[in-house]
């Protein structure tokens, strides 16, 4: 039979592209179904009002690994990662600080930070650097080792003790759990820049920088600064979406739009299929899902299929979205005071200290929106004319900490809160606020229905110690495999975790293979 | 249910028949179950036996943890959590089931009733409810502890149908094994149940605290007619060995309870096998037990007769005199009716097999002097009494 279906990935979400392409260039017939009318999830560009585009909730990546290049084609395809970009940290007064990787500039910066930044951030990229055999395979499982498990961890103990050197991995030992919040203070002055990194060592996680274990989230930040500089998703041809929907169709797999799975079907045990929302069944040996952890065991399996342990820890997997993402469509292009038109094309930072970016956060635990939230800014349309009409421009703004369960609902308060944002955003830019033609306010309670993530989480479930490696999303379910005989998980919520790497899908696909093989 | 901030000053709970289970104790031993005091002899432990086997005992069961699960999802939730096939289960009907964790160990076993449509008690060795409630994620249920809201008694040997009948309970007769009546016992509404720990005739009457003591005063009542003595702990651990019944706790360490890796027990080796139904869809630990069941058996919580009358106690087991130790005793009694040492022994497997020679080696003391010694033990996999009367209905009146 030739249309026979041998593995259905559920989402076209990034990382559901690059699983379904790797098992299709294996040689698999791969369904790929996607209930929204375009693939790329939370990677996907977006429109308000027609005229107005933009990259979609991830508009600022660094690229993907050379492997995902190379294996998948993505090259051929279109994919031409973005112009390196650099970071802006605001300061209320015009005194902005220009921060890239390996230098830090601005007014009234001390000439001991400005030497003191390159070192702490090289250290730190070594340290990304040692964890990268985490990254790049499936986490090890601590109990019935396999031969690639011990490698894994070989790997890790040879980069960590070998690679670093004995003081080094001192070091590391010393602030792998820390939080960000002390690690900063212990290594540099100015809170701009401070503020401006720990606000990356959150971002997206129900976390504030004196969370424990903010010094992780940062090295698995770093880990996409491995690959190369940070970029402006342009919203073009040359997305990273575009390029893997290209290449997966041209690998063969067949990806079907406004598909909406509703239950994943097992049968004493196994998985044998999905049931649509219109009631078709589509079968397959192998389902691999790149919803979120929570949805895929709560609702397409059904506790009822699961064992009792296992289902409560799903409902345990902690991930309350925190991000908000505010879109907005320009007459023209913005004033910022102190910056000039050319630097406007970086990203854009408001996080002016760590205690402006702990007091965010601590509001979204409260359920409460802060008052003056940490905002990430981009223009993607000075990169790309195309996204705007002429002389038009559009904004994109990542709003933390935002609560996904807001004290007395969205409903009410959302139009408040998006114009309190634009108010905010008018003290660092005055004109602004003149130059709005329509604007879309996206919550977290918003983007859980739009993009099926739980709670809204960009991640699918923080990235704290506790779900991180061979526990993430839990213990199980750590290897992309689950305790479904069949079932697999490629999405974000899998290791090691979100962001635009395509590295949960391709781990994910590497041991499908594997276990099929096994076979 | 009332939180008793009092509770301190009284560690252990009276139930609704402590008070004549004090004016009946001649031992004053007591003990504590489930935080209830509970006689372990009340008066004589060999009188206490012989009324199981060949007269009438009464034991108050009020402490036994008790749940009601209701909900649409009742049956489903329920099959989900015990091993065992339960499609066959109708309202009326009680049976034996068993539950494990994910990696199919065992965390207890207990009775399941079902008292009506999406309606079921399950009866525990040990407290449930924070495991029932995990279980329920996924399902529409219910839970409730009603372990102090419903008065137990077991009435337990040869003439129990006779003495409850002559205390008023009419209806018992057609009762059969694992069946549950609602009944009458004088004006109090009842529900027996043939049910018990004791591998005899026996029922398990369940009523309201308030009106526990009107069924425990007519069934005393007639104590005149019939030999019906209080049992304690103690009378029924050796009626239990001699049917055969484990103790999850005691025979084996229940999974949630246990620590360190390979001390707890899945059912296949503590002879539950029989209650586990691979085919009968999902359940929690199936994907464990499955494999386990595919490797040959390691070890099995074993029935043997030791040989000899010395008091085998606690003791390992060999596979010969001076042999490779093998396993060890959990439970032991010498048995009045049979005439000889019964226990229940964890056994290592050889090759998947119950090796074919046991030997004990224990120690007892002759007028306080410690001796050591061998004994060969004999395997049994029926339980070791089984009387016939245990399961004919009608019972033979008396």
């Amino acid at each position: 039979m030739t249309d026979r279906t041998d593995a259905i990935v559920i989402g076209a979400g990034h990382n559901g592209l690059v699983c379904a392409s790797y098992l299709a260039r294996s040689g698999m017939n791969v369904v790929c179904l996607e209930s929204g009318d375009e693939a790329g999830g939370m990677a996907a560009p977006r429109s308000i009002g027609g005229n107005y585009h933009f990259p979609g909730l991830a508009h600022a990546s660094h690229p993907v690994s050379a492997a995902i290049r190379r294996d998948l084609k993505l090259d051929q395809f279109g994919y031409v990662p973005g112009k390196a970009i650099d970071t802006i940290a605001l300061d209320a007064n015009g005194q902005h600080l220009t921060i890239s990787e390996n230098s830090v500039v601005g007014e009234g910066l001390s000439e001991k930070d400005e030497n003191a930044y390159p070192k702490f951030r090289e250290q730190y990229r070594v340290f990304a650097k040692a964890l990268r055999p985490l990254f790049d395979n499936k986490p090890p499982r601590l109990k019935n080792m396999g031969f690639a498990d011990t490698m894994t961890l070989v790997k890790l103990g040879w980069n960590v003790r070998l690679g670093l050197g004995r003081e080094t991995m001192n070091e590391f030992l010393r602030v792998a759990a820390m939080n960000i919040y002390d690690v900063l203070n212990d290594e540099l002055d100015d809170d701009r820049l401070k503020g401006a990194i720990a606000a990356d060592a959150v971002l997206g996680n129900a976390m504030g920088p004196r969370t424990p274990g903010t010094v992780l989230t940062w090295l698995q930040r770093l880990q996409g600064e491995l690959n190369g500089s940070m970029s402006l998703q342009s919203g073009g041809r040359s997305q990273l979406v575009y390029a893997l929907t290209q290449s997966a169709e041209d690998a063969g797999v067949s990806i079907r739009f406004n598909t909406h799975v509703k239950k994943i079907l097992v049968e004493n045990g196994k998985a044998f299929g999905v049931k649509l929302s219109n009631g078709e069944m589509v079968k397959a040996k192998i389902i691999i899902s790149n919803a979120d952890p929570r949805s895929t065991f709560s609702d397409l399996v059904g506790a009822p299929q699961l064992d009792t342990m296992f289902a409560h820890r799903v409902t345990q997997i902690r991930g309350s979205g925190v991000v908000a993402k505010l879109h907005l469509a320009l007459s023209g292009i913005p004033e910022f005071t102190g910056l000039t038109e050319s630097q406007l094309g970086n990203r854009l930072l408001i996080a002016p200290t760590m205690k402006y970016v702990e007091r965010a956060f601590n509001h979204s635990k409260y359920k409460e929106c802060s008052e003056n939230p940490v905002l990430e800014i981009t223009l993607p349309s000075l990169h790309n004319s195309a996204l705007a009409p002429d002389g038009h421009h559009v904004m994109s703004v990542s709003v933390s900490f935002v609560p996904y369960d807001l004290e007395g609902g969205w409903e009410e308060q959302k139009s408040t809160f998006a114009y309190k944002v634009i108010s905010q955003l008018g003290q660092y830019s005055p004109d602004l606020k003149s130059l709005v033609v329509d604007h879309e306010f996206l919550t977290p309670r918003d983007i859980e229905e739009q993009f099926h993530a739980v709670q809204g989480h960009w991640h699918h479930g923080d990235l704290s110690i506790h779900q991180s490696f061979m526990m993430r999303p839990l213990h199980g379910a750590a290897q992309y495999d689950t305790p479904v005989d069949g079932l697999f998980l490629c999405g974000a919520g899998s290791h090691p975790g979100g962001g635009l790497t395509g590295l949960p899908g391709q781990n994910a696909a590497k041991r499908v293979l594997k276990l099929r093989g096994a076979k | 249910m009332t939180i008793h901030h009092e509770h301190f000053r009284q560690p252990l709970q009276r139930s609704p028949f402590h008070d004549r289970l004090v004016a009946l104790s001649k031992t004053e031993e007591w003990a504590g179950w489930n935080s209830y005091k509970v006689p372990r002899v009340v008066d004589k432990l060999s009188s206490e036996y012989f009324a199981v086997r060949s007269g009438c005992a009464v034991m108050d069961l009020t402490p036994m943890e008790k749940y009601r699960i209701t909900g649409t999802d009742a049956r489903a939730y329920l099959d989900r959590l015990v091993t065992r096939d339960i499609s066959a289960l109708k309202p009326g009907r009680v049976t034996y089931v068993v539950w494990c964790n994910d990696d199919g160990k065992v965390i207890d076993d207990g009775t399941l009733f079902q008292l009506g449509e999406d309606d079921y008690r399950v009866c525990a060795q040990h407290h449930q409810l924070d495991w029932f409630l995990m279980s329920a994620t996924g399902f529409d249920v219910q839970i409730r502890t009603e372990t102090h809201d419903v008065a137990a008694l077991a009435v337990q040997g040869p003439t129990s149908c006779s003495v409850l009948t002559a205390a008023g309970i009419d209806g018992l007769d057609n009762l059969r094994p694992f069946g549950i009546a609602n009944l009458k016992c004088g004006d109090v509404a009842v529900t027996v149940s043939r049910t018990g720990y004791t591998g005899d005739l026996g029922y398990e009457v369940w009523v309201e605290p308030t009106d526990a003591l009107q069924v425990w005063d007519a069934i005393f009542a007639v104590q005149g007619r019939y030999d019906i003595v209080a049992m304690g702990l103690d009378a029924l651990e050796m009626v239990r060995i001699e049917a055969g019944f484990i103790m999850p706790g005691f025979d084996f360490n229940t999974a949630e309870s246990t620590v360190r890796d390979g001390y707890d027990r899945s059912p296949y080796e503590v002879g539950l096998g029989w209650v586990v139904n691979l085919d009968k869809g999902h359940f929690t630990g199936r994907k464990a037990l499955i494999a386990e069941n595919a490797r040959p058996t390691r070890r099995c919580l074993t029935k043997i007769v030791v040989d000899g009358n010395k008091p085998v106690g606690e003791a390992f087991i060999y596979n010969r005199k001076n042999g490779k130790q093998i396993g060890e005793i959990k439970c032991t009694i010498w048995s009045p009716i049979l005439k000889a040492n019964l226990a229940l022994a964890d056994i290592d497997y050889i090759n998947g097999k119950l090796p074919s020679k046991l030997w004990a080696r224990f120690d007892y003391q002759r007028e306080l002097k410690w001796r050591s010694a061998w004994a060969e033990c004999h395997a049994q996999s029926k339980p070791f009494y089984v009387p016939e009367h245990r399961s004919t209905t009608p019972p033979a009146r008396f």
